[in-house]
């Protein structure tokens, strides 16, 4: 479970987030939309640590990530995994090298054992036999597939997943969506994903947050987000140019 | 309007040298703390050091020859051509050398270690390694600091020989003088003191070089001009430090003054 409470963080004069407060379930897929700039990709590193807020707490099974010390951090993170929006493939290794890099730092696996767990979270995403690629040789796709390979090679309880299907065309993105809902299983790992793509938040989520302008304004399951009365978020799942949000 | 211009860049290069002092500190703590990874400082001994001795081989000849070419014709003029050894060797030993040996570095290995670490941490990268329970100093500063406190005093050792024997070759095949005067000007003047001074001063420059490097590549921000900007500010930074620091290492060592 994780609960995020008053979350504020400003750069400079910029008031990114402005008081975010929501509660991810445990073995659920969460999915946070908003148009960009609206602060999910700041929220996100805050999850997991990699910022600090200006005020507000986010409390992973109880524990505030946002107090902790640097060497329990590390501890903390170990529960996370995280498929960055480019996929932050190590380019100066192979395919096979990034996924090893995750559990070779963790755990005191033998290369035989490290080499089979390379094959299966290959074979996972579909993608056997790519293990002596280098990043450089991937498509956009394959980057993805292969961020997530080695994420769930070190079986996190906890996956995020930042923008998964921006810059793929709709087959890839449908591809990836369905590697999410496998990869989430039968409820046993907790799912946290931010994107603007409706299709793929829909068939993704149990529960949608909609944040804007530094605050959630809405939560709900797909079906009640498709019903909103909200101007602000129907503007945003519909995809209109008119409405209350302006863009400048 | 006077005090608020001085006041932000002042304000400014204070947070950078307590962050670069904070990151110099971190990095060499985490030297030696577990798990340690031979394999990383092995890659930048090769890349770094190993890498680098075609270029300070060049810079080091050219720059034996030059002084040696320079001082005797301008030490004839007073009938003193015979301590042109003398001079040369210990110009540099003591100077020029180490100091050359630096500005090297920080052209080659410094503007590279921000330009890696700087394309790393646009491309989220260094987020990934913290996300793996990495930290980000111990996996990318660390080892490169080894590499450069180790390669730095050794090259500048090479460069030393390098220079002194193309000092020697000039003087014997340019300006005709004989060899064992050479020599034996440099054997009277040349102490082991001075060549270690050198020495110590390169592994300052070699700290100054690596945390320079990697402290801008972590703070690169932006893409690709980012990337330019902190690998330029690297450069200059870290060749600045290495010929203002020079004059004080010289004021400091008790047996450079000698």
């Amino acid at each position: 479970m994780i609960e995020i409470r008053g979350l504020h963080k400003s750069f400079a004069d910029k008031k990114v987030l402005q008081g975010v407060d929501l509660d991810i379930a445990s073995g659920e897929t969460t999915t946070i939309i908003g148009g960009s700039g609206s602060g999910k990709s700041v929220l996100f590193k805050h999850i997991i640590g990699l910022m600090k807020p200006d005020a507000g707490s986010v409390l992973v099974d109880g524990e505030d990530i946002t107090k902790i010390n640097e060497k329990g951090l590390y501890c903390m993170v170990d529960k996370f995994g995280l498929v960055f929006q480019s996929g932050a493939l190590f380019d100066s290794m192979t395919v096979g090298e990034n996924i090893a890099f995750g559990i070779k730092n963790r755990d005191d696996l033998k290369r035989a054992d490290i080499d089979a767990v390379i094959e299966h979270s290959l074979s996972q995403v579909g993608l056997a036999d790519i293990a002596n690629l280098l990043p450089a040789e991937l498509s956009g796709g394959m980057k993805k597939r292969v961020a997530i390979a080695r994420v769930i090679a070190r079986k996190p309880a906890i996956i995020m997943y930042d923008e998964p299907t921006t810059g793929l065309d709709p087959i890839m993105a449908d591809i990836i969506n369905d590697l999410i809902i496998k990869v989430s299983g039968n409820k046993e790992i907790t799912s946290i994903v931010i994107t603007h793509d409706m299709v793929s938040a829909y068939k993704i989520s149990d529960k949608i947050a909609v944040l804007f302008e530094g605050r959630i304004i809405e939560t709900g399951s797909p079906e009640e987000i498709r019903k909103t009365k909200n101007a602000i978020v129907r503007q945003f799942i519909e995809g209109k140019a008119e409405g209350p949000i302006k863009i400048r | 309007m006077g005090i608020k211009a001085i006041k932000q860049p002042l304000h400014s290069f204070a947070q950078a040298c307590g962050e670069i002092s904070i990151l110099a500190g971190k990095a060499f703590g985490l030297i030696f703390k577990r798990p340690f990874n031979f394999r990383l400082i092995e890659n930048r001994l090769y890349l770094d050091g190993i890498k680098s001795i075609p270029v300070v081989f060049l810079m080091a000849v050219f720059t034996g020859a030059v002084l040696t070419l320079q001082s005797y014709f301008g030490l004839q003029r007073f009938g003193a051509e015979v301590f042109t050894g003398s001079l040369v060797g210990v110009s540099l030993a003591k100077e020029l050398i180490p100091v050359l040996t630096g500005l090297m570095l920080a052209g080659r290995v410094s503007a590279s270690y921000s330009a890696e670490i700087g394309t790393m941490v646009v491309t989220e990268q260094v987020d990934a390694l913290f996300t793996f329970g990495v930290n980000p100093v111990k996996y990318l500063v660390s080892p490169r600091l080894v590499a450069l406190l180790i390669m730095t005093p050794m090259l500048t050792l090479f460069g030393d020989f390098v220079s002194i024997m193309g000092g020697r070759l000039v003087a014997s095949l340019v300006v005709h003088q004989n060899p064992y005067l050479f020599d034996s000007q440099l054997y009277v003047s040349l102490e082991i003191w001075d060549v270690i001074s050198g020495m110590i001063k390169a592994v300052f420059f070699g700290l100054t070089i690596a945390v320079i490097g990697s402290h801008f590549g972590l703070k690169t921000e932006g893409g690709a001009r980012g990337v330019g900007q902190a690998t330029t500010t690297a450069v200059v930074v870290a060749s600045v430090i290495i010929l203002v620091s020079d004059f004080f290492w010289s004021k400091i060592l008790p047996f450079s003054m000698r």
